[in-house]
Formats: structure tokens, C-alpha cells, sequence
């Protein structure tokens, strides 16, 4: 018989010995590293916007939210945020309940494309609805002019409106997808004996449909509200020719005109202050709310709700969801694609004027080549320090539960609810040579914010993987003779491989098409895609700013396409 | 000198003393069953036996080897102990298949691979699971995997192997199975077992001996089946063992009298020398130890009687107590059934008498 325990005699005084452990490294990497990587950025917003030259002085802070142009942007902030809150969830509950629980034709189908304006990068569509409906010279407002002989442009979107309705346009999936969710596990029983009490079915959707879903309505309202108060690249795109500022536009604006100088950066981080102050408002009602409500008649398990018929309404209400889903979905996406073919932007979109030069010459062009290359090593880079570093904490959090493991959650999750362009400064002050190590205007320094941005992320899927693993699962293989490292290797790591492989797309696919931190911290050698995107158009060359966008789309689309087919083969295991 | 030894284990999760100064002793090649309510420490006092718990205070020995020590300050690391475990959740790796789930101790030990696939196949036989050598666990049912984790545990050692409520997950017919299935192979192998479970059934059908804990992880009994149901020590390990009557003796004048509440009957038993002088006295009583009896003074109502095959059982109310009495279909047969309703006389005839405790419905 083969006998381990014979050799642990010469192992008398192993504890006395021991090096330090594989679970205190752990936990020691993890608080150094999310020290450095989100810690460090936002304690230098806050150092500077409060001191200067070592001073206690609330002098800037004070010149910069008196200013009438602050106050302004401010206003809009909050105005867009709240208009296309209030319009994102009405038509998400909407939809959620036409597809959720209507007997309108085409159901799954719809629900897929309805998810779509969740991935498709927003900024995209602010550009493809500026092609068309721009005061001046968009194509439908020119076609409308000339057609029927108006003195002015009939639509604008370069206002506060075409803002809300852009935005709107992709944000209110969150109350969609959410909603959808409540409804399909919410117990029909509770319905069903509302209809058998004597209730009309337009009374059991206010009295008890409604009020039960109202938890999933209220958190996906709140996620498009924090979503809209961050936001930069609608409104940098619709509003600057307007002279429309939101708080993260104003905050690139004074950025980009004092060309990079502290100065300009300083006053970034005191109005970047103000944009936290407010996301920190909507992120205290967000707790308010998620804490009163819940409801536990919503099961867990998937149930079959009663469907209601719609009758007559049938039709009309399906040709209404398919031309929401035109004018959503297909719309922008035929415009990227057919401004991309045009000659020269402002041309009519007919065959006679196509030509694939614009893509000829975004693929010749070095910059752009480079931008794609950049994005390209930034995801993958990104996606994959992150997929680590997350798990690394998730295991901290979860498994190990050291003292301060709520503080270190806290730490991995802080920068999601931290605006990008914030953020961003951050980066900018922390990494820029003042604390003696300078990464501006190298990738280094994009790839931080990335990781510090998209942390939550992975940290969120492997924390739950994690909790699916058993502690015995591991206890047994050390008792098997397994050390630490290798049950971890050999039992923890396998079972969790498929949750940080979705945790690393998960990154890599807002990474590929990111501009909110990007445009802040590129330099001259490191635009990436979205940044390229951006200037490209606001240097006038639409035709080849759409090429490179629906370039984009593919590649999204592509990777997309492949993530869900590895899913489905998971699954089907 | 005993196989494994537990000397004066003290382990607490903060403020919370799960075990103080426990000392319990597993002879070689015996089955050992540690039964206690939930949460009074057995899986701690198995946990700091694996070495996945650090205990504060005390010795653990298997064999000759010090397993732990808090003055000498040893602890072998759990995957240096060698100590087969079975969980109560298996604990079988899901994405590993049967045969590689029970090469992992080998393969840790850096076997070679011809003495591993021999290993395997005849662990395998042992537990009967030949034929699912390729299978994941997932393709397997729970009796499956428990005995998938048995394997395991017997390639770990086959000198000593904890099983923590092993059965608790099987329905009751594959647990009847199990029990018989680990007892045969501990005869076949002749590893010493150490078998937790809060079920004193199990620990009865299964243990050579018994060690009973109580709720504040104290060791209270050690013995045999037959010590711990015909001389248990206390009251707990008397009611913790099955179904019990708990009467309460209150002295009167010198004179123990059974308390009935509104009434007091004369208790024909002898209260044990100690016990003479408390004023209450608790008194316990099997089922099966209350016979009918015409003659005694202490009078009852039956108001129910269940038949239930092997034996009637019936609920008598004396007083404001409520006795539940069972009597096997032989003896019902012959003293005729009572039914429902008719009065009757009630003999005790195995009384466990204890100091008071708290006073309790039963």
C-alpha cells in the first residue's frame, strides 16, 4: 500500500515553518493592485481639485461651478438624463410587455432585434442620425427643403431633443431586457386569480401585473439614469456644433481647448466633482429603491404566462414595433453603410455616386490601420488582465474572505458607477509624471483606465461562478494530496474557465468600441478605433468616418456572432 | 494505544466556542459513529482532523504521527495528512470523469500509471461502479456518486477514512443500502471508519461504537449499541436515541408521586439513592415500556389507537399528560385491543430517571 502519511514525520514542525501563504499573496496582490489601478486615479481627482500647490483651497472648485457655462451643461445634463429616463421606460415596459406577453406575431425574433441597439456603440448612431436629420445638411432635412419647398430645416437633431431621442434609441433595452425577464418569471397564477375574482384584464396590468414588475422597472430605469448622466458620445457628437454641453462633454471641451495643460486638467477634475456628485445622487436613490422593493412572488423558475390576445390590435401594434425597430435599428445602420459607399458626403444616395475609395483609404491610411491595431491590443489586452485580475479578486472576496473583503468589492466595483471621462482624468493626473511614473501618450495608460473601467465586470461573472463551486470541491482535493495551488489548478480554474471566458468578452467588446476615456487620454501614436471614428468626423470626412464605422459594426457583429455560438455549444453539453 | 486520538481539541469561529478540551479515541479497523444534534461540532471536530480547521488547543494523532499540536506547534497541511473523506455533497469533481476523480490522490502521489489503472479497477469492483469508469458525474444518480466518493476516499488511505453524513442526501430505501454497502467494505478492507451523522438510527444499524454529542459539543456517551440504548447517561442521550414519554416525580411529603398535573398518582418505582433528594425528578419511558394494567393506580384515557402493522400504537391521556404507548400485534392479539375511549391502567416498566430539567410536553 502506498502511504503518505510516512513521510509527514520528517515534516514534524510544517507549520512552524511555513512560508507565508498562497491565500495572503492573494489577498495582498489584490488590495495592491486595485490600490494602484482604481484607488490612486480617484484620490487624485479629489487631491487636486481641493488643493493646489499642497493648499487646502476651494477656490477652483467655487470659479468653476459659478460659471454660467458649468451651470448650463449641468442643467442639460440632468434635463437629457431625466427626459430620456422617463421616455426609455416607458417604451421598454412597453415593448417588454407587447413581446412578453402579447400574442403579437414574430415574438422571439423581435425580442432578439430589440436587443440589438444594446450593443451597437451609440456613438455610431449619433453619427448616422447627423447624417440625416443635421440642421444643415442632413439628407432627409435637404430632401424635405427641396420637396416641399420649406424655408427651414423640419427636424434637428443637433438640439437637446435629438439628444434625448438618440440616446433614448439605445438606453432603453436596459428597462426592456429587464422587464421582459420579471415578466416571464412571474408566477401566472397571480393573474389568473385576479381574472377569476371578476377583474378586467386592463385592471389585472394596472393592479397586478404592473405593481409586480415594478422592481425590474425601477433598476433598469436607474441603470439608463446613471447611464445618461455619463454619457459623452451622443451628445459630443449632436451637441458641440450647437454649442450643447452635457457635464462629460464640458469636461473634454476645457480639456481639448487648453490643449492637454494642467490647468485645463485641473479644472476637468473640479467639474468632474460635480458630475460625480450628481451620478453619486442617482446612485443613493438607486440603493433607496432596490432596498424597499422586491417582491419573492417572482420564482426563479421559468413559467408559461398567460398570453393575451390582442385582437384587432394585433396587426397595427406589430407594424408598430417593426418600424420602431426601422427606425431604431435600420435606419442608422443603412445610413453608416450607405454614406460609407458615397463619393463625397452631401451627394445623393444613388448607385451612380458609389464607390469603395472611402474603404480603400481607410485601409491605406496609417492612422487608421494603427487605430484598429491599437483596439485591437487594447481589448484583447484588456479583456485579459481584467478576466484575471477579476477572478483574482472574486476568489479574494468570495473564497478567502479576509478582513476588509467588503472593501475590496467595493474597490473592483467603484469605477463602474464612475463616469468614463472622470475616470479618465484620473488616469490623466495619476500616470502623467506627477506620482514619477509617466505612461501619457503611450497605450499604457488607456489600457489602465480600460481595466480599472471594465473591472466590475469580470470580478461580477467569476464571483458568481465561484459560488457554484463548492468549498468541498476543493477541500476534497487537498485532502486527495492536492497542495493549495494545485486544487486551485487543477479543480477551482477549470470549473470557472467558461464564466471568465464570457467575463473576457464581456470586455473585449465595449473595449473595441470605446471613445468616452479614449478621446481623453490618446496620443498621437495611440488613437484607438472609436478615437479615429471621431476625428475623422470631426474633421468633415464623413464618408470615410462611416467607413470605418461599419467596419466597427462588423467586427462587433462578427465577435458577437462567434461569443453566442460558444455559448450555445456550452449549453448544449 | 489507540489509532487516532482527539486530546483536549478546543476550536471556536470567534466568539462562538464550537468545541472545548474534546478528547475521543478510534481503535484500528473499527467503526466509529459521532452522533450529535446539528450544529454542535462534529463536522468541525472532522474539518480539524483533515486539517481544514486549526483548532486552538490540543492534539491530534493518527497512528504514530502527530497530526497536530498546539504546543509544538505542528499541523500537517490537509494534502500531507492522507485521510480518506467522504462529504455529505460528495464533493465528486464535475468536470472529471469517474476514473480521473479517483486517480487524483494517485496521480498526486505521482504513481505510476500502470499501478494507478490497476488501483482504479479494483477500488472500482470494490464499490461496484466497473462499468461507469469513462461516465462524468453528471451522467451518474446520487447513490452513484456517493459511492464514486468512496472510491476516492479508499485511494486516499485505506487505513482511515472520515465519512460526513455520507447519506444524508439518498432516500431512505439507497441510505438502508449504503449503510450495508460501508459496513461490507470496512469488513472487506479493514480501514478504520469515522462516520458522522446527526441520524442515531444509522449510527445504531452501522457502529461498532458510538460517541454522542451534545448541542454544546461536549462528548456525553461513549459505548456500544447496547450501552447507549439500555444504560444512557443522560436525559439527552435517552431522548436523542428515539421516541420518549417524559413524566415529572414530585415529592410530597417525603414520598416521590407522579406529577399528572391536575392529579398526583403513587409511583411504584425506585428512584435511584442520588436522585432521592430533588424535589422534581424526571422520569423517561419508552413506548413500548408502558404496558396496561388493570390493577394500577394510575388511570388513563386512550384517545387514539393507530394500527400500523407490527404494532398498535395509542396516545392515552392521564391527567393533563398525553402518553404515547406501543404495543406489538402479538401481545395486542393476545390481551385483547383497547379501543378508543375505554379507560385504562398504565405500568411502567423500564423507568430512566434524571434530574429535572426544564418541563416539556411530550
Amino acid at each position: 500500500m502506498i502511504n503518505l502519511r510516512g513521510k509527514t514525520k520528517d515534516l514534524a514542525a510544517v507549520d512552524g515553518r511555513r512560508r507565508i501563504g498562497l491565500d495572503a499573496v492573494m489577498t495582498a496582490l489584490s488590495f495592491v493592485l486595485l490600490l494602484v489601478i482604481v484607488v490612486t486615479p480617484i484620490s487624485m481627482i479629489i487631491y487636486h481639485a481641493f488643493f493646489y500647490q499642497g493648499q487646502f483651497s476651494l477656490d477652483l472648485l467655487i470659479d468653476q461651478f459659478t460659471r454660467e457655462t458649468t451651470l448650463s451643461a449641468m442643467w442639460n445634463t440632468i434635463k437629457i438624463a431625466l427626459l430620456v429616463t422617463v421616455f426609455g421606460t416607458i417604451v421598454g415596459v412597453f415593448y417588454a410587455w407587447l413581446l412578453g406577453r402579447s400574442n403579437i406575431p414574430g415574438k422571439s425574433l423581435m425580442r432578439f432585434l430589440f436587443t440589438i441597439p444594446y450593443m451597437f456603440p451609440p456613438f455610431l448612431g449619433a453619427m448616422a442620425w447627423d447624417l440625416l436629420l443635421n440642421g444643415r445638411s442632413g439628407y432627409l432635412n435637404r430632401w424635405a427643403i427641396k420637396t416641399f419647398g420649406l424655408s427651414s430645416a423640419p427636424f434637428n437633431i443637433n438640439s437637446i431633443w435629438g439628444i434625448v431621442f438618440v440616446e433614448l434609441s439605445y438606453y432603453f433595452p436596459f428597462v426592456f431586457m429587464q422587464v421582459v425577464s420579471a415578466l416571464e418569471r412571474m408566477d401566472p397564477t397571480l393573474e389568473e386569480s385576479a381574472r377569476i375574482a371578476g377583474a378586467r384584464q386592463g385592471t389585472v396590468i394596472r393592479k397586478i401585473t404592473l405593481p409586480l414588475v415594478t422592481p425590474a422597472i425601477s433598476s433598469g430605469a436607474l441603470l439608463i439614469l446613471i447611464s445618461s448622466l455619463a454619457h459623452f458620445g451622443v451628445p459630443a457628437i449632436l451637441g458641440f456644433s450647437q454649442g450643447i454641453f452635457t457635464l462629460p462633454t464640458r469636461i473634454y471641451a476645457v480639456i481639448a481647448r487648453s490643449g492637454g495643460s494642467f490647468d485645463g486638467i485641473r479644472q476637468g477634475a473640479a467639474l468632474s466633482i460635480l458630475l460625480v456628485a450628481v451620478v453619486a445622487i442617482a446612485l443613493w436613490i438607486q440603493q433607496r429603491v432596490i432596498r424597499s422593493g422586491g417582491y419573492d412572488i417572482i420564482k426563479g423558475k421559468s413559467m408559461r404566462p398567460t398570453v393575451i390576445n390582442l385582437r384587432g390590435a394585433r396587426i397595427p401594434l406589430f407594424i408598430l414595433a417593426l418600424s420602431t425597430l426601422v427606425v431604431i435599428v435600420l435606419v442608422p445602420l443603412v445610413m453608416i453603410f450607405l454614406v460609407a459607399l458615397v463619393k463625397a458626403y452631401g451627394l445623393p444616395l444613388i448607385p451612380a455616386n458609389f464607390t469603395l475609395a472611402n474603404y480603400e483609404r481607410i485601409f491605406t491610411a496609417s492612422g487608421t490601420i494603427e487605430s484598429i491595431k491599437n483596439s485591437m491590443i487594447l481589448s484583447v489586452s484588456a479583456g485579459f488582465i481584467t478576466m484575471i485580475l477579476g477572478t483574482l479578486v472574486a476568489y479574494v472576496v468570495q473564497k478567502i474572505r479576509p478582513k476588509g473583503s467588503t472593501l475590496l468589492e467595493v474597490m473592483s466595483v467603484l469605477p463602474y458607477s464612475i463616469p468614463g471621462t472622470v475616470l479618465a482624468i484620473g488616469v490623466i493626473l495619476a500616470w502623467s509624471g506627477s506620482l514619477g511614473i509617466n505612461l501619457y501618450n503611450t497605450l499604457w495608460i488607456i489600457l489602465v483606465a480600460y481595466i480599472a473601467r471594465y473591472l466590475s465586470f469580470s470580478m461580477k461573472t467569476s464571483s458568481a461562478a465561484l459560488l457554484q463551486v463548492h468549498p468541498s470541491l476543493e477541500e476534497a482535493a487537498r485532502t486527495c494530496g492536492a497542495s493549495h495551488t494545485e486544487s486551485l489548478k487543477d479543480i477551482t480554474l477549470p470549473l470557472i474557465r467558461p464564466a471568465m471566458v464570457s467575463g473576457f468578452f464581456l470586455i473585449f467588446l465595449p473595449a473595441m468600441r470605446e471613445v468616452t476615456t479614449s478621446v481623453l487620454l490618446y496620443g498621437p501614436y495611440t488613437r484607438t478605433l472609436g478615437v479615429q471614428i471621431y476625428s475623422l468626423r470631426d474633421a468633415g470626412m464623413m464618408p470615410q468616418a462611416s467607413a470605418l464605422g461599419s467596419v466597427a459594426i462588423v467586427l462587433i457583429v462578427v465577435v458577437n456572432t462567434i461569443v453566442n455560438a460558444l455559448n450555445q455549444r456550452r449549453k448544449g453539453v | 494505544m489507540a489509532y487516532v486520538r482527539f486530546e483536549n481539541i478546543s476550536f471556536a469561529y470567534g466568539d462562538n466556542q464550537v468545541l472545548k478540551n474534546f478528547s475521543l479515541s478510534l481503535e484500528k479497523n473499527e467503526i466509529m459513529c459521532l452522533v450529535g444534534p446539528s450544529g454542535c461540532g462534529k463536522t468541525t471536530l472532522v474539518r480539524c482532523l483533515l486539517g481544514l480547521n486549526r483548532p486552538s488547543e490540543g492534539e491530534i494523532w493518527v497512528g504514530d504521527t502527530c497530526m497536530f499540536s498546539s504546543k509544538r506547534r505542528i499541523n500537517v497541511p490537509a494534502e500531507r495528512r492522507g485521510i480518506g473523506i467522504v462529504f455529505q455533497d460528495y464533493a465528486v469533481w464535475p468536470h472529471l470523469t469517474v476514473k480521473e476523480n479517483i486517480a487524483y490522490p494517485m496521480r498526486k502521489r505521482k504513481v505510476p500509471k500502470q499501478e494507478i489503472d490497476r488501483r482504479v479497477e479494483d477500488v472500482l469492483r470494490l464499490v461496484r461502479m466497473s462499468e461507469y469508469i469513462n461516465h462524468l458525474p453528471s451522467q451518474l444518480s446520487g447513490g452513484q456518486q456517493q459511492r464514486v466518493a468512496i472510491a476516492r476516499a479508499l485511494m486516499t488511505s485505506d487505513d482511515l477514512i472520515v465519512m460526513d453524513e455520507p447519506i444524508t442526501n439518498l432516500d431512505a430505501k439507497l441510505r438502508e443500502q449504503m449503510l450495508y454497502e460501508i459496513r461490507e467494505l470496512q469488513r472487506n478492507v479493514g480501514t478504520t471508519v469515522f462516520y458522522i451523522t446527526h441520524d442515531q438510527r444509522a449510527a445504531l444499524q452501522l457502529g461498532d461504537r458510538i460517541a454522542i454529542m451534545d448541542p454544546k459539543g461536549d462528548l456525553i456517551q461513549l459505548g456500544s449499541d447496547e450501552d447507549i440504548i439500555l444504560r444512557p447517561k443522560t436525559r439527552f442521550v435517552f431522548e436523542f436515541i428515539g421516541v420518549t414519554n417524559f413524566l415529572n416525580l414530585k415529592r410530597v411529603d417525603g414520598q416521590h408521586k407522579l406529577d399528572l398535573g391536575s392529579t398526583l398518582a403513587p409511583w411504584p418505582g425506585e428512584v435511584p439513592q442520588e436522585l432521592r433528594g430533588g424535589a422534581v425528578i424526571d422520569v423517561g419511558i419508552r413506548p413500548n415500556d408502558i404496558v396496561f394494567d388493570r390493577s394500577s393506580p394510575v388511570r388513563g384515557t386512550v384517545e387514539r389507537a393507530v394500527f400500523l402493522g407490527s404494532e398498535y400504537e395509542y396516545f392515552v391521556r392521564a391527567g393533563e399528560k398525553t402518553l404515547r404507548i406501543q404495543q406489538g400485534s402479538l401481545d395486542a392479539g393476545q390481551s385483547g385491543i383497547v379501543r378508543e375511549g375505554s379507560e385504562v391502567g398504565l405500568k411502567f416498566l423500564n423507568p430512566y430517571y434524571y434530574p429535572a430539567a426544564r418541563e416539556e410536553a411530550v
